[in-house]
């Protein structure tokens, strides 16, 4: 084993004794200065995660979410040092830790910060003029094989939970008071110039969205959304794609641009 | 006497970074820092922080860089490393590089990735003949992918390794010789690492090749207690600049000239103009040695 080795391993397990081959100048125990570096790692990296879930804290709490990190960033430390992707698996960690089991929408609620984090630093792929969208939905004869892009930083979510709502109640003073949270809704997330947004939309949304993010043509698109949904609203949901300038390109023809 | 005395060193002064006080460039002070342009010498960024598609943090560098020299600081690259260094993250550091044609680039002495992890801590080396050439090695490497020399950071340390054979300060100045690249002189890992292990500040600061010296860091510590009850001094970029640091910089200037200076701040990150009154006070510093 080496000392990297030995180094890592006590590191990330507060149980295992500090390496050996360690000393202090003035005598001391070196365990007693190793535990600053094992402090050290697990402070910044749960401090990461409490920076990137904000709203996840505040719903158990800052001694339990820190707690609850702990596990995680000990069974899942980072795998690269680009920390802005750090925790892309802690939803799905939240959703089988059983003291978390009474605040259900808990791993709903780390996803969509998931996807907000992944928004914020989306490429900056320019949207097409909303005039121009607009003008080439009213002059294509062939709309239904119309092909549309969406931005990078576009992602939808379909919880089970009113997880909109719950995220917007924590970003508003007293809003708490009249949440409901025990309803299914799903989330629009997306950049707009540099502000990330939150929607609550519909199901329909959500399939006619995921189903131009697979290359499929309006019409195909449509089709699904009705068949998630069918109250979906096909103006509704292009004007607020067009209005957050989220449609980055329109492709008339059979074929997909990489 | 020291390696250093006794080599003649290729000097890696960092390319035009003014010799003023900068500092650390925080996302909360993006739209101040645009709207009011202070009078600040350079800003210093994490390199990591930016190794993103797009977003806000590119399109406040983007216009900061235009107004500001910038230093360009790794934090994870690990050159201390076992393995060998993380070759994609070098070519993200040289894209960054090209894009924001920064004036210096530094990073540490330190490890904090092994194998697929990455601890996201500066971690310790011991100091011995197998590390130094391996240390050297990646220094080489990452300044003929660069095409630049680098800064690499002194440490702050807790402990102390039985494997070592050299001083941290001998080890430092046999990499600068070695590689040519410059030293990023930290004077708060200095008084912190100098206190944990009962060594003089300024016999270590002496004991470094400080013509080599192409910046100065600045930052505050927090103190705890070791298993003896000593002081163990923790460095923790959370706190104002002690009065103790503020001393050994204006030691540091006597010795060096006028050096550019970082006010880093990482924790508890204050308004502006507490980090700008910081700064001004290192200005006033580097006057006092301007000729």
């Amino acid at each position: 084993m080496s000392l990297h080795d030995a180094f890592t391993s006590a590191l990330l397990a507060p149980d295992q004794p500090c390496p050996d081959g360690l000393f202090s100048n003035n005598g001391a125990d070196p365990a007693s200065r190793f535990a600053v570096y094992r402090n050290n790692v697990h402070s910044a990296l749960i401090n990461a995660l409490a920076t990137a879930y904000p709203v996840t804290m505040q719903l158990v709490g800052d001694e339990f979410f820190r707690a609850m990190a702990r596990v995680y960033v000990q069974a899942s430390p980072p795998a690269s040092p680009l920390m802005s992707d750090y925790g892309s698996t802690f939803a799905d960690f939240i959703q089988g830790f059983e003291l978390a089991a009474s605040v259900p929408y808990l791993a709903d609620v780390a996803r969509l910060e998931r996807l907000r984090v992944r928004a914020y630093h989306a490429a900056d792929t320019p949207s097409v003029n909303q005039q121009l969208v607009l003008q080439n939905l009213q002059a294509q004869t062939a709309l239904g094989a119309l092909r549309l892009q969406l931005h990078p930083s576009l992602a939808t979510l379909n919880c089970a939970y009113a997880v909109v709502a719950v995220w917007a109640a924590h970003q508003t003073e007293g809003a708490l008071a009249t949440l409901d949270p025990w309803h299914a809704q799903s989330a629009l997330v997306l950049r707009h110039g540099l502000s990330v947004k939150v929607f609550a939309i519909d199901g329909g949304s959500v399939a006619f969205i995921n189903s131009l993010n697979h290359g499929a043509a309006l019409e195909t698109a449509v089709a699904d959304a009705l068949e998630a949904c069918a109250e979906f609203d096909l103006h509704q949901c292009l004007s607020l794609l067009i209005n957050h300038d989220a449609i980055t390109h329109l492709l008339p023809e059979q074929k997909v641009s990489p | 006497m020291t390696l250093s005395t006794l080599h003649k060193v290729s000097t890696a002064q960092a390319p035009g970074l003014p010799s003023r006080a900068g500092l650390g460039l925080k996302s909360e002070h993006f739209n101040e820092v645009l709207q009011t342009l202070p009078d600040i010498g350079f800003f210093e960024v994490h390199a990591e922080n930016y190794m993103v598609a797009g977003g806000p943090f590119h399109h406040y560098l983007g216009l900061i860089r235009q107004q500001y020299p910038l230093s360009l600081h790794g934090v994870g690259l690990s050159i201390g490393g076992e393995g060998p260094l993380n070759r994609e993250h070098l070519a993200r550091l040289a894209a960054l590089i090209e894009r924001y044609q920064p004036h210096s680039f530094s990073e540490h002495l330190a490890w904090s990735s092994h194998g697929p992890v990455f601890l996201n801590d500066l971690l310790p080396l011991a100091y011995d003949a197998g590390t130094l050439n391996r240390v050297c090695e990646h220094v080489d490497q990452v300044q003929s992918t660069l095409k630049r020399p680098m800064l690499l950071e002194n440490p702050s340390t807790y402990l102390q390794f039985q494997r070592s054979t050299l001083d941290e300060t001998d080890f430092i100045s046999e990499i600068i010789r070695r590689t040519g690249c410059g030293l990023l002189l930290d004077v708060n890992n200095v008084y912190v690492s100098c206190i944990n292990h009962q060594r003089d500040p300024l016999a270590y600061i002496d004991a470094l090749p400080l013509h080599a010296v192409g910046e100065i860091h600045l930052a505050g510590f927090a103190e705890d207690t070791d298993s003896l009850g000593d002081r163990l001094l923790i460095d923790d970029h959370g706190a104002p600049i002690d009065n103790r640091v503020w001393q050994l910089y204006e030691q540091v200037l006597t010795r060096t000239g006028p050096v550019a200076t970082l006010i880093e701040r990482d924790n508890q990150v204050p308004a502006f103009n507490v980090l700008h009154a910081e700064a001004h006070q290192a200005e006033r510093y580097l006057s006092q040695v301007r000729p």
